[in-house]
């Protein structure tokens, strides 16, 4: 189970999940709007997730 | 996965082709679109003095750093950056930090204006006191301080952070509530009468995404954390641009496929509402309107 942190949220979750596009899919966040990141290095949505990820979720879209 | 021009690691992902770049081409590529942009639909010219209205947020330090880069290398441009405060409590006070830091190390002149020196009330109590919606009276005294401004500080342009989401939702907004008109008025470049109390405005980010904007600030840590207006869920715009949000991932592309039909019809919608255009001149303050009294003055009005 990888370990996330959401920053928009500020809350950790943990979830199982493959890929971070697979990810952000089972939390329902459109990739178009944030960044991810592993050990303060960011992953594309295309990278595969190891079982004891550390990882971040950083929105970039702003409201209003 | 690599970076399909140098075999680096990726830091972005562009699910329209398939590809990915690294960071340094991520930040070629970047610009590379921004300067296209400014020349395509001349934003820039020698001799201007740009006031860059900014928030400390990612799209308004983006555009500053862009521009700034560009003034740096023409000497004839001189760039100011403004920012409005307009008391919104918990929230501008965070970013104002981040656009102070970001002007002083890169020497670049600030001037902050406030809606409750300006007006005499922040905007958490003009919205208790006007009853009416946030986005609505921050919209319409957030232009007027930044036209007034700008006029004052003898600029001739003013760029804002604006981005091809903004310019999306807007097309969106516009046709879903039959607004065409107001569609004519927008673009990369705006103000279609040469008027010196009217200052044109340009956007320089217009074709890019948030997140290659929100991608580029992270990586140059121009933003120090996650700040969102705390009235931004209560808009019109905020269900709009959820809706082209989820829309674009599952059909990526479509936001902008809307802006470049949008620039496709741009000349004919222009040509067919230029001869709607009569402006005139607000009985209280002096300043361009469309109507005999600016919304801004009847806004003060109904505060005292």
């Amino acid at each position: 189970m990888a370990r996330v942190y959401i920053d928009k949220e500020d809350r950790i979750i943990t979830i199982a999940a493959g890929t971070v596009r697979e990810l952000l899919q089972k939390l329902k966040i459109p990739s178009n709007t944030v960044i991810v990141t592993r050990n303060d290095e960011i992953i594309i949505e295309t990278e595969k997730l190891n079982q004891k990820d550390n990882l971040k979720i950083i929105y970039v879209v702003s409201g209003g | 996965m690599v970076c399909k021009h140098c075999l680096s690691k990726p830091v972005i992902y562009f699910p329209i082709n398939s590809t990915q770049l690294c960071k340094s081409c991520f930040f070629r590529y970047l610009e590379s679109k921004v300067k296209k942009t400014i020349s395509k639909y001349k934003l820039i010219e020698p001799k201007d003095h740009i006031v860059v209205a900014i928030s400390g947020g990612k799209d308004s330090l983006t555009t500053l750093s862009f521009i700034n880069k560009i003034a740096n290398k023409q000497r004839t441009i001189k760039i100011t950056a403004v920012l409005i405060d307009e008391g919104i409590s918990n929230y501008r006070s965070k970013t104002i930090v981040d656009a102070k830091k970001f002007c002083k190390k890169n020497k670049i002149t600030l001037k902050v204006y406030s809606f409750k020196k300006e007006f005499g009330f922040t905007l958490d109590q003009m919205i208790i006191k006007l009853k009416m919606k946030p986005c609505t009276i921050c919209g319409v005294l957030r232009r007027y301080l930044l036209n007034t401004k700008s006029q004052l500080l003898n600029a001739n342009k003013l760029a804002t952070g604006h981005n091809l989401e903004d310019e999306s939702q807007s097309v969106i907004m516009n046709q879903f509530r039959n607004n065409v008109e107001i569609s004519a008025r927008m673009g990369p470049i705006t103000g279609v009468i040469i008027n010196k109390k009217f200052i044109r405005r340009i956007k320089p980010l217009y074709l890019c995404t948030e997140k290659e904007i929100g991608l580029f600030a992270f990586l140059n840590g121009f933003i120090s954390g996650y700040h969102e207006c705390p009235y931004a869920e209560q808009s019109y715009r905020q269900d709009v641009k959820d809706m082209l949000n989820n829309f674009d991932e599952k059909y990526p592309g479509t936001k902008y496929s809307i802006i470049q039909s949008f620039l496709e019809i741009l000349p004919l919608l222009k040509n067919k509402y230029k001869s709607n255009i009569r402006l005139k001149y607000c009985i209280s303050c002096g300043e361009p309107t469309s109507k005999e009294e600016c919304q801004a003055c009847q806004l003060i009005k109904k505060l005292k």
